[in-house]
């Protein structure tokens, strides 16, 4: 069993591993360190002590031999007829992987009619396509999908698969990884190759935003990860030459087959705020829905969409696809305006890597202002009316 | 009808602080709550014993104290809690955490309805639910809005997905992780506060579980936390303070200079 040792010949009890300890497991018991249930073996005690008398034991684990996996695959996901956007940002987050360890790059295309999107990742980057099409895979279904991505990586043997986190990304991608028995990094905000191992280095917000960890799948393969979406670029088109497009047929013998779609309802003026490039958003601030008018006005102004933190869809001043944040939508547009909005780290979460950040808020001290370009110290109330009013003048000449 | 809900002891992020000078989290004074998802799941399995009968049982992996978490779910009307608790299990990741789970739900024998938040508020990861599901060999439904009724072993629900909402059913036994739309998790009478307090809570070691014991905790886990570490806050912004006019007048002029206005 893996654990932490503690050589109390060196511990000098200077309680600096105690301050690190993110899980709050080490203790002094009988004048004598001690550590709790609490640990979580993430290590960071033994980078900190000065002396060096924390050590970690791993217990070693064999394993399949890792070494035949070979290829960067990302999911494709496609929706409504239509490649994603985000399919796009996927094969830019490969195609940056490949340039470290020069595998070939394969878009992964599960539905009904898929095939005909190959040619469109192909002539953006992608070395190769595998493609599993069945009029099962019509609508997203988490098993049915999951088995059918299973399926080709056992096959096929990848040393990588990406995927977007986002609902459908999110929804079937951990089947996927369970089935195959491999580590699965959630909602990464970067990934890359670390230089010496070769090891896919997945980096991702943790502890309710509050930390960054950075995570690695040394023994087992392929080395999985959902990625947040807006993180990378779309990739640009290289024309690959001749596509290479594999065709597999979908296996269903495993399949449970219990569940079945009666009905799909689109929703009514679906709001899409991460395409938007100017986002407004209101927060606790804006205290009652009414006031929302006045987001709403400065955003139809400035060609914007309407976002909200987290307190504002809670109060339900505002529906739930404005949330900006940890547990709504990442957003990265050009300019983001954030009203009356405190900054907590999960609002951070969800915006700070937004190109251009203006926070108006009342509070000089409120943690926005530390990501914002522009911080405005005042009243929203005084300052959006007042911009409101000069932008609309300003339009008239 | 079994019903069974997984739930975490998570601290209250919300009061989550980072120490200016070092860097670290703050943790005097930082409370440990349910996670915030996992009452939605409490709730939903307490309206379905309500609604169709049967019994509710939480489950729960982590330390000792989070048996205060199982208490405050069986204060919302939770009959029986478990304890997943062994120092065998630290350091898990989700694939052995959803494996120490299911293996939990297994020795509870029968189950035709499991719970989950649809993430946690500390990992966020939302890995957790869709693994059991495999572990156990069921099918499973994410991000469920609505339930709509059981009848002869099926149920109808709705989820919620990014553009549309869909209309499902699944054969029993299943596993369904919800969205914070599906209900408003009710406040704990005194009654029920009072019959937690004295309940039984049971614990489970890793020689209580009958599964592969290198499956559990660290040894178990495929991903490891190789670093750690607190984002530096950008930026060179400016901050302005001033009257209205003026702050306005600032403002308008940056985004005349953003080429928006």
């Amino acid at each position: 069993m893996a654990a932490i040792k503690i050589n109390h010949e060196k511990c000098t009890l200077c309680k600096l591993c105690i301050d690190a300890c993110p899980f709050g497991a080490i203790e002094i018991r009988d004048e004598k360190l001690f550590i709790n249930e609490n640990c979580n073996l993430c290590g960071i005690c033994v980078k900190t002590c000065p002396e060096g008398a924390l050590s970690k034991e791993e217990s070693v684990v064999s394993f399949a031999d890792i070494s035949s996996y070979k290829g960067i695959w990302f999911f494709a996901e496609n929706r409504d007829d239509k490649l994603c956007p985000v399919a796009f940002e996927m094969l830019n987050a490969a195609l940056q992987l490949k340039r470290d360890i020069g595998e070939d790059v394969a878009g992964i295309l599960i539905g009904n009619n898929v095939k005909k999107f190959a040619s469109e990742l192909t002539a953006r980057g992608a070395d190769k396509v595998y493609v599993i099409e069945d009029s099962m895979l019509e609508h997203f279904q988490e098993e049915t999908y999951a088995s059918a991505m299973a399926q080709l990586i056992v096959k096929h043997k990848p040393n990588i698969v990406i995927s977007a986190a986002t609902m459908i990304g999110r929804a079937f991608i951990p089947a996927v990884a369970a089935k195959i028995r491999t580590g699965l990094t959630a909602d990464c905000t970067d990934i890359g190759i670390d230089p010496e191992t070769k090891l896919l280095v997945q980096t991702r917000p943790t502890f309710g935003g509050n930390l960054m960890a950075k995570i690695i799948c040394r023994n087992h393969r392929p080395q999985m990860a959902t990625i947040r979406p807006k993180m990378f670029e779309e990739s640009s088109d290289v024309n690959n030459g001749q596509p290479d497009i594999i065709i597999e047929e979908f296996d269903k013998s495993s399949l449970l087959n219990n569940i079945a779609i009666l009905k799909k309802e689109r929703m009514q003026n679906t709001v899409v705020i991460q395409e938007a490039e100017v986002i407004v958003s209101g927060g606790r601030g804006v205290n009652d829905p009414k006031n929302f008018e006045m987001i709403r006005e400065l955003a139809d102004l400035l060609g914007g969409a309407v976002g909200a933190s987290r307190a504002a869809v809670d109060s339900g001043w505002i529906p739930y696809p404005h949330q900006v944040g940890q547990t709504g939508r990442t957003v990265k547009p050009k300019i983001y305006i954030a009203c009356g909005i405190s900054g907590s780290i999960q609002h951070l979460a969800g915006m700070q890597t937004s190109d251009y950040i203006i926070a108006i808020n009342k509070d000089p001290d409120a943690p926005i202002f530390r990501v914002a370009n522009l911080g405005i110290v005042g009243d929203i109330f005084e300052v959006i009316p007042v911009l409101i009013k000069k932008i609309k003048e300003a339009r008239k000449c | 009808m079994e019903i069974v809900v997984c739930i975490k002891q998570v601290p209250d992020a919300f009061e989550v602080k980072i120490d200016p000078e070092t860097k670290r989290i703050i943790r005097e004074g930082v409370d440990s709550i349910i996670n915030p998802y996992d009452n939605y799941a409490i709730e939903e399995a307490i309206r379905l014993k309500e609604r169709f009968g049967g019994t509710v049982t939480a489950i729960s992996m982590g330390p000792p104290q989070a048996e205060r978490a199982l208490r405050d779910a069986m204060a919302m009307g939770v009959d029986e809690a478990i304890l997943l608790s062994d120092m065998a299990f630290a350091g898990s990741d989700t694939l052995a955490t959803s494996y120490t789970l299911s293996d939990g739900i297994k020795k509870l024998g029968k189950f035709d309805v499991i719970v989950c938040g649809r993430e946690t508020f500390d990992g966020s990861t939302g890995q957790v639910g869709p693994e059991i599901a495999h572990h156990l060999n069921i099918s499973y439904i994410t991000y469920v809005s609505k339930i709509h009724n059981i009848s002869d072993g099926v149920m109808e629900c709705s989820r919620l997905m990014e553009d549309h909402y869909e209309e499902l059913k699944a054969c029993l036994p299943v596993l369904i992780t919800v969205v914070k739309e599906i209900n408003q998790p009710r406040i704990p009478s005194l009654k029920g506060m009072l019959k937690a307090k004295k309940a039984q809570i049971n614990t489970w070691k890793s020689e209580n579980l009958e599964g592969d014991i290198s499956c559990y905790g660290q040894d178990g886990s495929p991903t490891r936390v190789v670093d750690v570490w607190t984002e530096q806050m950008k930026k060179d912004g400016r901050v302005i303070e001033g009257e209205t006019e003026k702050v306005t007048d600032v403002l308008f002029d940056e985004l005349k200079k953003l080429g928006i206005v």
